[in-house]
């Protein structure tokens, strides 16, 4: 019952996405909030439905893009991943983690929109979209991990509240 | 007698003495003196007075302080109020101020049917320019139809649903929309960027631009209707063949809050008639 916490979370997020996050433009890049939201929800050491979260993401960010489903799809899967390894080699600095994940995962985000949208026939010239898109998205997306990080960590603690010691 | 005559010397004497302190004092002999009585007078009724006003203010600044606090209080709620009402006044004013000016572009060009719609979101891909408006096939909005602004083409709607659409701007890097230039007399094929940058392409060696050429839309390929106002060129670079443009747009993306979707218009895919690579 309580990973229904999603559906709103997850909803919210996309919102955000869309309406703030998306006209807060440095050059031409802005932060990606479900990518953030989701590596910090993985890297929390009681979830156990990272996985769920991310599939359900990527459809719902895919539904709303105009770019194909695979894309937000395939690329928080990949996020999920990334938290669950540096999870497990570095827990003892999480924010340290959640630096890295978002670093990685932003770039795999923006590898695959790349590679899809040449393949669809958009010309795409690299350089230009290196410096006004993909370094200000990395950017902006490592300003926006420690509050996001910090929200989340909340979050996990009431949805997954530690067991009292007696 | 004796006792008259001793009153008048008694009085002349008092007389005197008082006469003599005035002189004296008058000539400032007993300044000193005078100084330090009058100081001390003012010293001791100074100490009075501020342990009768320290008493009045223990008695009296409580019930202030609560008053105050109590008007200052309402006062900052009234301010907080008039500040939302001051803001709402000025959003109303803006949304006015942009509905007027829909209203007399969808009076300049009566042949269309217009359909106003509020834009709520972007694409949450930076690669793609796309805007999600309020409007969907609940209000006759259909894939395809155009999407434009009081100043000119902003876009085609490209997915929709019961409520809502996905509006495909120029500016997208997918986006191609043939177009013609109004002074050269010369057609041409407007791409956008992931900058949001609009590039004239394919446009012949031998045609005059100007600085200022105003870009309209041909018709040609059925995607838009005709003379609708897209951009002005502000500068181009020569190739071998093609010389390629850059065109500002008139419509300002990133404020783009209302839009006007043109219903009547239906537009034609021509993909089946193109020859397969």
């Amino acid at each position: 019952m309580r990973n229904l916490i999603a559906v709103p979370v997850i909803i919210l997020a996309v919102i955000l996405q869309s309406a703030v996050m998306s006209s807060i433009k440095l050059l031409s890049g802005y932060a990606d909030l479900p990518l953030v939201m989701l590596a910090a929800w993985a890297l929390q050491d009681e979830v156990d439905t990272a996985w769920h979260w991310a599939i359900a993401t990527g459809a719902l960010v895919g539904f709303v893009s105009g770019i194909s489903v695979t894309v937000p799809l395939v690329s928080y899967v990949i996020v999920v991943a990334l938290a669950q390894v540096f999870q497990r080699r570095v827990w003892q600095a999480p924010l340290l983690a959640m630096f890295s994940v978002t670093f990685l995962g932003t770039i795999v985000l923006y590898a695959i929109s790349l590679m899809v949208l040449q393949l669809s026939g958009i010309p795409l010239p690299i350089t230009e979209v290196l410096g006004s898109l993909v370094l200000p998205g990395i950017l902006l997306n490592l300003i926006l991990a420690i509050p996001v990080y910090a929200v989340m960590r909340d979050l996990a603690r009431w949805v997954y509240p530690l067991p009292e010691v007696e | 007698m004796r006792n008259l005559f001793s009153r008048t010397v008694q009085t002349t004497i008092v007389f005197l003495v008082v006469g003599g302190i005035m002189a004296l004092a008058l000539g400032g002999y007993f300044s000193s003196s005078s100084n330090i009585f009058t100081s001390s007078l003012i010293t001791v009724q100074a100490w009075f007075s501020s342990r009768f006003v320290a008493l009045q203010d223990s008695l009296t600044a409580p019930r202030d302080i609560t008053s105050l606090r109590q008007r200052n209080s309402e006062l900052e709620s009234e301010v907080a109020e008039l500040q939302a009402q001051v803001i709402q006044l000025q959003q109303e004013v803006g949304e006015t101020q942009i509905l007027a000016a829909l209203v007399d572009f969808s009076r300049a060009n009566p042949e269309n049917q217009y359909k106003a719609a509020a834009v709520i979101g972007r694409d949450p891909s930076p690669f793609l320019q796309y805007v999600i408006i309020n409007r969907g096939s609940n209000d006759g909005i259909l894939r395809g139809m155009p999407v434009v602004t009081d100043q000119g083409l902003a876009g085609r709607v490209d997915a929709v649903i019961a409520d809502a659409a996905r509006v495909q701007l120029i500016t997208d890097p997918a986006a191609n929309v043939n177009i013609r230039l109004q002074n050269a007399e010369e057609e041409a094929s407007l791409v956008g960027s992931v900058t949001g940058d609009l590039t004239l392409e394919l446009i012949p060696q031998d045609t005059n631009l100007e600085r200022g050429d105003l870009v309209l839309t041909s018709g040609l390929g059925g995607g838009y209707p005709p003379d609708l106002i897209v951009g002005q060129v502000v500068g181009w670079r020569d190739f071998d063949l093609f010389k390629e443009a850059t065109v500002q747009p008139v419509v300002d993306f990133n404020r783009l809050k209302i839009v006007l979707i043109i219903v009547n218009f239906k537009p034609v895919d021509i993909a089946p008639l193109e020859p397969a690579p």
